[in-house]
Order: structure tokens, then sequence, then C-alpha cells
């Protein structure tokens, strides 16, 4: 069985006054019935990928394959086979009420109507969203939206599915229930795949069964959330609050991976993944020599974010 | 049938639009009413023929369809891209021509109520004659206008695909002129055989003069004769059918490796 998707030496570059390298020269596979996540921060060329993938853009060098089919040259076998959400997306039109929308979206896959409506009725209950279904779009809430786009994924039911930044602005509750509900839908049926890009990395290391770390067009890391934590075995990470400061002097001691600094209101807390704890002695010289004062100082499990901080040598947030 | 379907479902929210909204529906008789008045007026004042009364509603009542092909059709692909629609229509599996059928059809159902009503409503107000020569001719005529315009409006949108802003200005730039050299008003012959037939070109300009002549007979002073008109409609339709078709082909193609299908931060 090919495997879902299948990205060669892809790269793409939009030409205009100062040409942008997109994506440069990625490799990827991500294979059937995987949970698959793209993890990078703003820029890295996620939303470009699915954009490619899902065959609304051509590459410019190399070549990518979506359930077997060639991205440029077969997109009448892959279309009926993916769809396509994106965080924050206005689709549709106001004027339809929720569920016309959705029966709408399913007419363009030639979706009976009687599946269809069976189907939209399903997930409206899914996604706690039946108390809408017959209200206009133009007036439901942002997320109510959000969880409309997300069925409006679901109800052709692809066999592929990408999803770029599904829970992009949600609250706690609404994103949750659309992370089981992605799980649930992964795993109920064999050959389903997923591809999803996120911001958070809690949500990639929680939900994906693979995950790749993208940073400026190229992928820096890709494996299980466990092998990419297991990757900082020599490195190790800290967590070091201090009272406000310039940190920036940080980043430049020997033996310092990355770090990441984040405003608390009594002052900074830093995340550091060093190569060699003894650097530890010269950052909190350095701290003092900036006209900080160290406030606190734990050694911590690595997480995803200390695999990505590690690797792009910044933070996400 | 899965065009058929998908045809259906984007005519569907054109089609409920119109009946939902009826504020809308309200403004879209009125004020093409109004528009029909002052020109009726005028030409009263001027002593002309009555049948020229009839001129003035018949196109009025064609405005409809016409406003609805530059804005509803040619326009429509450019307020997709804005609004990120149109990249949802573009990766599912619809044919292009389906999803402009179905943008056509459900404006010709918009656009006909709102030509039916002025029609019916400038007949009543202003005591317009007609005497329907041939039926069957006229039936005809005024379905292949419409495929021809329509079919104008997809060629059209294709383009707007990729150059929204500036096929704006220019499908802004024409409504004017048209109505004037397309003879929405009066028979276009008056402008003299070389605009005349240069307006031809423009499907609606012989769709109204046949219909005139269908209408009102000689005093319509027809261009040529109506089954010469409609033989030349049916070509233009079809010419911009297969143009619409292969144009909507390369232009996704282009859009697809320049990157402008999609909006930047979509
Ligand atoms: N149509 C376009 N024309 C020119 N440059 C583009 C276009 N689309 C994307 N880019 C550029 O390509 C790079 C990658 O963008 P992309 O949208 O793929 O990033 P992303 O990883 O999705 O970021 P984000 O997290 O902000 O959504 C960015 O520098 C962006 O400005
Ligand atoms: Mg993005």
């Amino acid at each position: 069985m090919p495997p879902a998707v299948e990205v060669t030496a892809l790269s793409r570059v939009f030409v205009g006054k100062s040409p942008v390298v997109a994506l440069d020269n990625v490799d990827l596979d991500v294979e059937e019935g995987e949970l698959f996540g793209l993890l990078g921060p703003n820029g890295a060329g996620k939303t470009t990928l699915i954009k490619i993938l899902s065959t609304l853009l051509l590459p410019s060098k190399g070549s990518a394959k979506v359930l077997g089919y060639d991205v440029a040259k077969e997109t009448s076998k892959i279309r009926p086979l993916i769809n396509m959400v994106s965080g924050g997306e206005i689709s549709g039109y106001g004027l339809l009420t929720v569920r016309e929308n959705l029966w709408m979206f399913s007419q363009f896959y030639g979706i009976p109507g009687k599946v269809a409506n069976e189907r939209i009725d399903a997930l409206l209950h899914a996604f706690g969203l039946e108390d809408k279904a017959d209200v206009k779009v133009r007036t439901i809430s942002t997320g109510q939206r959000q969880r409309m786009n997300i069925i409006r994924g679901f109800v052709t039911d692809p066999r592929l599915i990408f999803l770029d930044e599904p829970t992009l602005g949600l609250d706690v509750q609404t994103s949750r229930a659309i992370r089981d509900y992605i799980r649930t839908w992964v795993r109920s049926q064999e050959g389903r795949t997923l591809l999803l890009t996120t911001h958070y990395m809690r949500e990639a290391e929680e939900l994906c069964d693979r995950v790749a770390i993208i940073d400026r067009g190229t992928i820096l890391a890709c494996d299980s959330p466990e092998g990419l934590k297991r990757r900082m075995n020599r490195a190790s990470t800290f967590v070091l609050d201090t009272t406000h400061f310039d940190s920036s002097v940080i980043s430049n001691i020997a033996g310092v991976k990355g770090v990441s600094a984040e405003a608390m209101k009594e002052g900074l807390r830093i995340k550091l993944v060093v190569e060699d704890e003894s650097a530890i002695s010269d950052i909190i010289s350095s701290v003092g020599a900036s006209g900080g004062k160290v406030l606190g100082l734990n050694k911590s499990e690595p997480t995803l974010e200390d695999v990505f901080i590690k690797l792009v040598g910044r933070g996400l947030e | 049938m899965l065009n058929v379907r998908a045809a259906f479902g984007r005519a569907y929210p054109r089609a409920i639009g119109a009946i939902r909204e009826p504020s809308w529906t309200f403004f879209d008789v009125l004020l093409p009413l109004l528009g029909i008045a002052a020109y009726i007026y005028y030409y009263r004042a001027l002593g002309a023929d009555p049948a020229f009364e009839g001129f003035v509603v018949l196109g009025g009542a064609m405005t409809a369809f016409w406003l609805n092909v530059l804005w509803g059709m040619a326009a429509q692909l450019y307020w997709e891209k804005e609004t990120g629609n149109l990249q949802l229509f573009l990766v599912t599996p619809m044919s292009r021509m389906a999803l402009l059928a179905g943008m056509a059809l459900g404006g010709m159902f918009a656009a006909g109520i709102r030509a039916l009503s002025t029609l019916l409503l400038g007949i009543l107000l202003f005591n317009v004659n007609m005497v329907v020569v041939d039926p069957l001719l006229l039936v005809a005529v005024f379905m292949v206008t419409l495929i021809a315009i329509y079919g104008m409006g997809m060629m059209f949108a294709s383009l707007f695909m990729l150059y929204g802003r500036d096929a704006w200005n220019i499908s802004n730039l024409l409504q004017e002129p048209i109505y004037l050299v397309s003879g929405f008003y009066f028979p276009v012959k008056a402008l003299g055989p070389w605009v005349s037939l240069i307006a031809a070109v423009i499907p609606i300009t012989l769709g109204l003069d046949a219909m005139r002549q269908e209408l009102f007979g000689p005093v319509a002073n027809g261009l040529m004769p109506v089954v010469w008109e409609l033989t030349i409609l049916v070509v233009l339709a079809v010419a911009f059918l297969v143009m619409a078709r292969w144009s909507l082909e390369y232009m996704e193609g282009l859009g697809r490796k320049e990157g402008r299908l999609t909006l930047r931060w979509q």
C-alpha cells in the first residue's frame, strides 16, 4: 500500500519582488492510518505544504503524492478522496443555515442527499451544534463556525483529511471536543489518515502519532513525540525564573542550544536547553551581570516544546 | 451525477437568497422601475412612438439578467476568493463548469424573479402593448440569449479568478457603455450599422434586438432577421461556453503555479 502522503525533494518558491522559499527540499512520508502533525512557527511553510497536498498549489520542484497519486497531474483522482479545513476560515454563505451550508458542500462531492443529511445530523450531534443547525451562519459565533467548518471536512468521509490549525483561537472545551473527535475518527476505521498543522505543542504531543518539526521551509525532525523527546538525551532542560532583564545575552553562551523567555507578572520564565549542565553556572552569572536576579531554577522533564526550542533555537509562542 | 448535484448545490444559496431576503427583492424591483419610469417620461415628452415605452420595459427587465451576469457571474469568483470560499470549492472533485453552471442557474432564477416583476409592473403601470409574433421563436431567442450572456459571464469569471481587481475595474467601465451600445432602451440600429455590428459581439445586444422584433414587430427596426440573430446567438453561446471551459482550466493551472488561487493569509 502506498503511503498516504509521499513528499520527495519538494520545494516551493513564491516569485515576486523578493522571492520567498516557503518549502526547501522537503522529504516526508505519512503512512495510511496515521495521525500526523506538522509543528512550526509562523511562516514555517505548513500551510504551503497543505495547499500543495490538497491540489491548490503546484510544487516548484520535486514531487508530492497523495494516496498514491501525483498532486501535479492526477488531481481528479485525489480530490474525491480528500478534504481540507483551515482554522478561522469563513466558509459558505452567511445567508444559509448551518445545515444548508454543510449540505451545499456535501453536494460538491456528489453525496446523495439522504446520506449527506444523515451524516450531517450525526456530526452536528458529535460537535454539540444541533441547536444551531437551522440558524443562519452569519449569526453564529466564531467557535460555532469553526465547529461547522470541521464538520464540513468530515461530512464527505474522506480517506485523508488536512486540518490547518483546527483549534486556532478556540476555547479549551471546544478544542478538546475537536481533538477527541479527531482521535476517534482516525481510529474508528482502518485506512483513515489525518494530517494537521498546529502551533500548540500540547496538541501535537497529545494527539499525534508522529510529528514533523518544520521551520523556514525545512523539516528539522520527524518522529513520534516520545522519539523526539528521546533525542534530548544528552541535552538537559531547565526552567529559570528571574526578574526582568535583557535575556538575549543567554543565547550567546557556549553550550546553550535554545532559549525561550516568557514575561510573567513577577519577571521572566526562561526555558533553557543546554548541551552541558556546566553551562548553567555561566548563565546564572550572566543574569547577574545583565542586571537580573535569579528567583528560581528547576530541572525539567523534556517536553515537545524543549525539543522544538532545541531544534529551532527559539520558542514558539 | 456528481456535477449535477454540485450545480444544484451551488444554485441553492442564490435561489434561497432571492426568497429569504424580501427587503432586497423590494429594492431590486423598485429601483429598476424608477429607472424605467425616467426613460418612459423622457420618451413621452419627446413624443416618441409608444412602442419605445415597450422597449424600455423590455430593456429594464433584461437588465436584471445583465447585471447578474456582470456582478453575480463575472465578478463572483473574485468575491469567492476574497471570502475564502474559492479554495474550498477548488479542492472538491466537482467540475469547475458545474460550479459556474450552478451559479448561473441560481442567478437566472433570482434575476428571473426580478425581471418578471419588472416586466409585469412595467406593463401594468405604463400600459405597454406587446404582440407576440412567434411565441416559440421568442422563447428560443430568450433562452439562447440567457445561455450566451451567462456563458460570457463564465468566461469572465475565470479571468476574475486571477485578475480580480483589474477585471473589476473593467467590468465597472463596461457597465454604462454597454447600456448604451447594447440598446437596452432603444433599437440598436439607431447607432449606425458599424457600432451595432460590433456591439453584436455582446450577446445581450442581439438578444434584445431579436426580442424587440418578436414583441413589437416592424417598429423595432431590427438589425437583421430574427432567425439570423438566433443563429448568431447560438454560435456565440457555444463559443462562450467552450472558451469559458478552456479558460477556467487554464486559469486554474496558472493560479496553482503562481499561488494565486488563494490569498496568502488563508
Ligand atoms: N501566495 C504567496 N505569495 C508569496 N509568499 C507567500 C504566499 N503564500 C505564502 N507565502 C510565504 O511563504 C512562507 C510560508 O508561509 P506559510 O503560510 O506556509 O506558513 P505557515 O507555516 O502556515 O505559517 P502560519 O503559522 O503563520 O500559518 C511565508 O514566508 C509566507 O509569507
Ligand atoms: Mg498557516
